[in-house]
């Protein structure tokens, strides 16, 4: 048993870093600390794909002249990508939040609940 | 040229939407002329794709040459040509509809950017229809979202930013999932593309891990798609946009959305997973689908403002084209496609017509609209063509694509399906009537109301008289979606 | 049978569609619309007598418009049936045409000129057109787009005076209308269409052999909930609820237009969809005929407790809508013969009765039978109309009624349904118990509290005039009823 979840420690890392995150956006009422859950949330990901691309013995994949086991690149670098999503996503978020504070004056979600409860 | 079209009609808007803000600094109107070239040019790239998919078949297009599955490919069928003509038409028709909207409804100095990211957004749906590649799917996703919840946030109500905000949430999650789908299905097979994937899978279909990936899709894309009861980010999204982008957001965003879970489902999955091994996924869309169309109705029943209706009438309109989907036979899923497709038209006219009443008045209630089909008649029988549409009255599209769904249940031996489709159109009869109600029927204060601009009526009366044109000549969408479901049931 | 191509039913029906483009265009005087409506009406009327020639030699017309699905068309198609329901509504439609000028004018002088004028014009031009559109629709998906039209386009009718009855009649109108036609009528269709793959009609019914009897008994109850138009009860509340209407619009289009819409597509449902044979096979046309004889009896009880005129006349048009439903459901010739009778005969004799009840209003302003004492003395004319056709309501010779009341008594025995003979006898008698008492009031009671001579006061010339041509047309019809006679015939004889 110990074995099986040493064996696949990634995964339970990835697992357990995602709930914090998920955790944090949908515990927090404090919009900040809402976008840091979700940047945790997604950098989990980014974990696990960056964990599957490792082959054991391999190194890095550039040809050098001789066979050699590489490790794969593809999800290095789909993560490349999928990270500048992510910031992209942290950043307008943080303008959204600009945005609200300006409106509101606070960015804590329960506050700003009470001040539009009563429009439609 | 013409070989590379298929990825010219996303790149020639992506160049666009970058230019667009510069050029808007110049004058604000060459950022609006900047978006309409944008969207022309895609539309007639589409159509012309369209017709040489008729003509010639289905064209594959390798990304800087690279051949699949190592290279993106972009891939144009039956399927995602209908889509993509749709999508740029409403495109093209909301561009023109929106100039005077926005410069009614958005500060002026953020017009220029408000047109950049409107024009990321269609080019983030185009993309999302085109492409061959799951991973690639998982970008435009995002572009499409990201300008989205950018999009939501412009409007003019103090509530736009915290609509756009939890939008933003909530899709991130989703996205999320799916691109924790993507890399399970990776782990599982080591391909990103595809028709590759759709010929390796069978055969792992016991792998957990595959199943994990079905699950991630289908939660991920619930969100995207606002099946209920993922949908609470749009009801307060789509009313609190400016009237364009409700307009553009409802009739394409959702679409392309199930567009892409149906490609996931029958090309990436394929049929005879559901049918065989799978068989309660099936049935738990069904339930969940019927729900959806029956709570979405009630719940727009409740609404005093007409964006949340429409909104929540959105909501329910989703589980008719998961239905069709769900149903897994020829019939159903047409009439799932067919919805696809006439939702989108129904949906942009009745939102445009909104917007030309919101036009430099801003009412959203439905207890101002009283008294206004005499004052605003053209933009209000279009709205009334659209309503009608959706309750489903024959020669109306909405009435296509229902005959279909009943028949496709009725192919499954789903009787029970029946009810639920007539009910909620019932439920829909109620909430709209009560509007058209109130503008034929009710006298409203002698208050005059502000000219609505032809460049807003045009597309909207255009939009409406579709929803009639394509009721009536209902063979032209059931001939091409019938090939598309050919396609996908293979 | 010689099926001939041939564009005129379409005509019949575009004429009032063009008319109505022409009444909206607003016309400078106020009275060219009125010329418009007569001459649409006429023209209308002479395009369908003009088709009464082939279709006594037996022959059909057809045309075909557009295919909307496979097996959904619209198309149109003349044959007896169609044509009793057309020659009835275009003739009628052509007296109330008259009449509604002389109503609208007396009874709105300060608006006359108004929009709201032009719209109710235009409005109705729209419902003949679709009962026009009705009577000759070719299959029953085109039938269904006429009859919603025609329900979409009499609400701003039924809510025309805006008063919270108004408004309040014509919700409950629509919901009822538009409700059951979506909620049962449609999918009637639907399932009609499964199993048959088309929807067109087949003089033996196209349901034979297609479907479960489970699924045909359904689909039967479905399509006769369905059609609330036909006011079987319980689905009539909305009949006398339209009642707020103005008279010419309870006269043509509550008397005949919708209601008839309704009772003709149910014989259109029972003799070209089901069939008679298949029918008799599942024995539910005797299940039809007595709820229809239920609400012969039930609606007779309620209208004698009405004394609002226009709601009695509106629960006795309830009573003897069902009449036409239970001749048809006997599934015997003559009951056959007699329901399609019985739809011309009292539409012309309740479209005169509602003529009587507006000209009273306009020129009383009585609308309660209480009110209505001595009556006769000051409307002579009106109330010897009014006579005239609660004869044919009661069916005493020489009024039509008897005509088809003969026919339907004949279709009970032939049924032998003896039960049923006794219901059309008792049902008889309440009309006479009903109708008799007005009369009674109007000529023989003296007028309340006042001795001097009273004065004739007629309606205006255009009203008198619409109403003795119906009543003088329920006597003739009495003598000379052939050509209907034939037509009803000619039904029969291609089952």
């Amino acid at each position: 048993m110990m074995e099986f979840i040493l064996a696949k420690y990634n995964y339970w890392i990835y697992v357990i870093i995602m709930m914090i995150g998920f955790y944090a956006v949908i515990a927090k009422s404090n919009l900040i600390k809402k976008i840091i859950g979700l940047s945790i949330f997604q950098t989990s990901v980014f974990l696990l794909f960056i964990s599957i691309g490792k082959v054991d013995g391999g190194t890095v994949p550039i040809y050098q002249g001789t066979e050699a086991v590489y490790i794969n690149p593809l999800p290095h670098v789909l993560i490349l990508t999928a990270i500048v999503v992510g910031v992209s996503v942290t950043a307008v978020a943080f303008a959204l939040v600009v945005n609200i504070y300006r409106e509101y004056g606070t960015i804590e979600e329960n506050a700003i609940l009470e001040m539009i409860k009563h429009d439609d | 040229m013409t070989e590379h079209l298929p990825v010219l009609v996303i790149i020639i808007p992506l160049v666009l939407a970058l230019i667009a803000p510069v050029a808007g600094r110049l004058n604000r109107i060459y950022s609006w002329a900047i978006a309409l070239l944008a969207t022309l040019f895609s539309f007639v790239g589409s159509v012309l794709l369209l017709y040489q998919v008729m003509y010639s078949g289905a064209i594959s297009y390798w990304m800087g040459g690279w051949e699949p599955p190592w290279g993106i490919e972009y891939v144009i069928d039956y399927f995602s040509g209908f889509v993509l003509v749709i999508v740029s038409f409403l495109a093209v028709a909301v561009t023109i509809f929106a100039r005077k909207s926005v410069a009614d409804e958005i500060d002026e100095k953020k017009i220029p950017a408000f047109y950049g990211v409107y024009l990321l957004f269609i080019v983030g749906l185009m993309g999302m229809i085109v492409t061959g590649d799951i991973f690639n799917l998982y970008v435009f996703l995002e572009i499409s979202s990201l300008t989205g919840y950018a999009l939501v946030a412009m409007g003019k109500r103090r509530k736009a930013p915290l609509a756009g905000f939890r939008y933003l949430v909530i899709g991130t999650v989703g996205a999320t999932f799916i691109l924790l789908g993507i890399g399970y299905l990776y782990i599982a097979t080591g391909t990103l593309n595809m028709a590759d994937l759709g010929a390796r899978l069978p055969g792992l279909f016991n792998s957990k891990l595959v199943i994990t990936a079905f699950a991630f899709f289908a939660i991920g894309f619930s969100i995207k798609i606002a099946l209920f009861p993922l949908h609470t980010w749009l009801p307060d999204a789509y009313t609190y946009a400016p009237s364009a982008v409700s307009a553009l957001m409802a009739s394409t965003g959702t679409k392309v959305g199930a567009y892409s879970f149906i490609r996931i489902i029958f090309t990436v999955f394929g049929v005879q997973v559901f049918l065989n091994q799978w068989v309660s996924v099936p049935y738990f869309f069904l339930i969940i689908a019927s729900v959806a169309m029956l709570v979405g109705s009630i719940l727009a029943i409740a609404q005093t403002n007409i964006k949340k209706m429409l909104a929540y009438s959105s909501v329910s309109q989703i589980g008719y084209i998961i239905l069709g989907v769900a149903l897994m036979n020829p019939i159903g899923l047409q009439g799932g496609l067919l919805h696809i497709f006439n939702h989108a038209l129904m949906k942009c006219a009745l939102f445009m017509s909104v917007g030309c009443i919101a036009y430099k008045t801003g009412i959203t209630n439905i207890a101002d609209l009283k008294g206004l089909g005499f004052k605003k008649p053209y933009s209000m029988v279009a709205f009334t063509a659209g309503a009608l549409s959706m309750i489903g009255i024959p020669l109306t599209v909405g009435f296509v694509s229902k005959w279909y769904l009943a028949m496709g249940s009725l192919e499954n031996g789903m009787w029970y399906l029946i009810p639920v489709i007539v009910i909620s159109s019932v439920l829909m009869l109620v909430y709209f009537w009560r509007v058209i109600d109130n503008i034929f029927f009710k006298a409203g204060d002698a208050v005059k109301m502000p000219a609505t601009p032809a460049s807003m009526l045009i597309p909207t009366v255009v939009v409406a008289a579709l929803c009639l044109v394509f009721g009536t000549l209902a063979f032209i969408p059931v001939n091409i979606t019938g090939k598309a479901v050919l396609l996908l049931l293979g | 049978m010689d099926v001939v191509t041939s564009v005129k039913p379409l005509y019949a029906i575009l004429i009032s569609l063009v008319t109505v483009a022409l009444v909206l265009v607003r016309p400078k005087r106020p009275a060219l619309r009125e010329i418009y409506t007569v001459v649409s009406a006429l023209v209308t009327f002479a395009i369908v007598l003009s088709m009464l020639p082939w279709i006594l030699q037996g022959g059909i017309l057809k045309y075909h418009l557009i295919t909307v699905l496979p097996g959904l068309d619209i198309a149109l198609r003349v044959d007896a049936l169609g044509m009793v329901f057309a020659l009835t509504a275009s003739f009628l439609w052509l007296v109330t045409s008259f009449y509604t000028i002389g109503y609208m004018r007396s009874h709105y002088p300060e608006n006359y000129a108004g929009r709201l004028v032009d719209r109710f014009f235009a409005f109705f031009l729209i419902a003949m057109a679709s009962a026009i559109g009705t009577a000759f629709a070719g299959n029953l998906f085109t039938l269904y787009i006429f009859y919603e039209i025609l329900t979409l386009c009499t609400y701003p009718l039924v809510a025309y005076d805006k008063t919270p009855e108004a408004l309040y009649g014509a919700q409950k109108y629509l919901v009822h209308l538009l409700g059951t036609s979506l909620l049962f009528l449609l999918p009637a269709m639907f399932l009609t269409y499964y199993y048959t793959g088309t929807l067109d009609f087949s003089t033996s019914g196209i349901l034979a052999g297609n479907a479960p009897d489970s699924v045909l008994v359904i689909t039967f109850i479905l399509f006769i909930a369905g059609i609330a138009k036909a006011a079987l009860m319980p689905f009539h509340a909305w009949l006398p609820a339209a009642m707020v209407a103005p008279t010419p619009v309870s006269a043509l289009l509550h008397a005949v237009a919708v209601v008839k819409a309704g009772v003709f597509t149910i014989i259109r449902v029972v003799l070209f969809i089901f069939g008679v044979d298949l029918l008799k096979d599942l024995n539910l046309g005797y299940y039809l005929a007595y709820f229809a004889a239920f609400t012969i009896i039930v609606a007779s009880l309620i209208a004698l407790r009405q004394d609002n005129l226009k709601r009695r006349l509106a629960y006795s048009t309830i009573s003897q809508l069902s009449y036409t439903i239970l001749g048809v459901a006997l599934l015997t010739s003559s009951g056959i013969i007699g329901s399609v009778l019985h739809l011309v005969i009292h539409a012309f004799g309740k479209i005169t009765l509602f003529f009587a009840a507006g000209a009273i209003y306009v020129v009383t302003g009585k609308t309660e039978i209480s009110q209505m004492n001595g009556i006769g003395k000051k409307m002579p004319f009106t109330m010897a109309a009014f006579t005239i056709g609660a004869l044919s309501m009661i069916s005493i010779p020489p009024a039509a009624g008897f005509l088809s009341k003969w026919y339907l008594t004949m279709g009970a025995v032939e049924a032998d349904q003896l039960a049923l003979v006794a219901v059309l006898a008792i049902s008889s008698l309440l009309n006479a118990a009903y109708f008799l008492p007005i009369v009674y009031r109007a000529f023989l009671k003296p007028a309340v509290g006042n001795g001097e001579r009273i004065k004739i006061k007629e309606a205006p010339v255009f009203m008198v005039g619409a109403l003795m041509i119906t009543a003088i047309a329920v006597l003739c019809l009495f003598f000379t009823p052939s050509v209907f006679l034939d037509l009803a015939r000619m039904i029969v004889a291609a089952m």
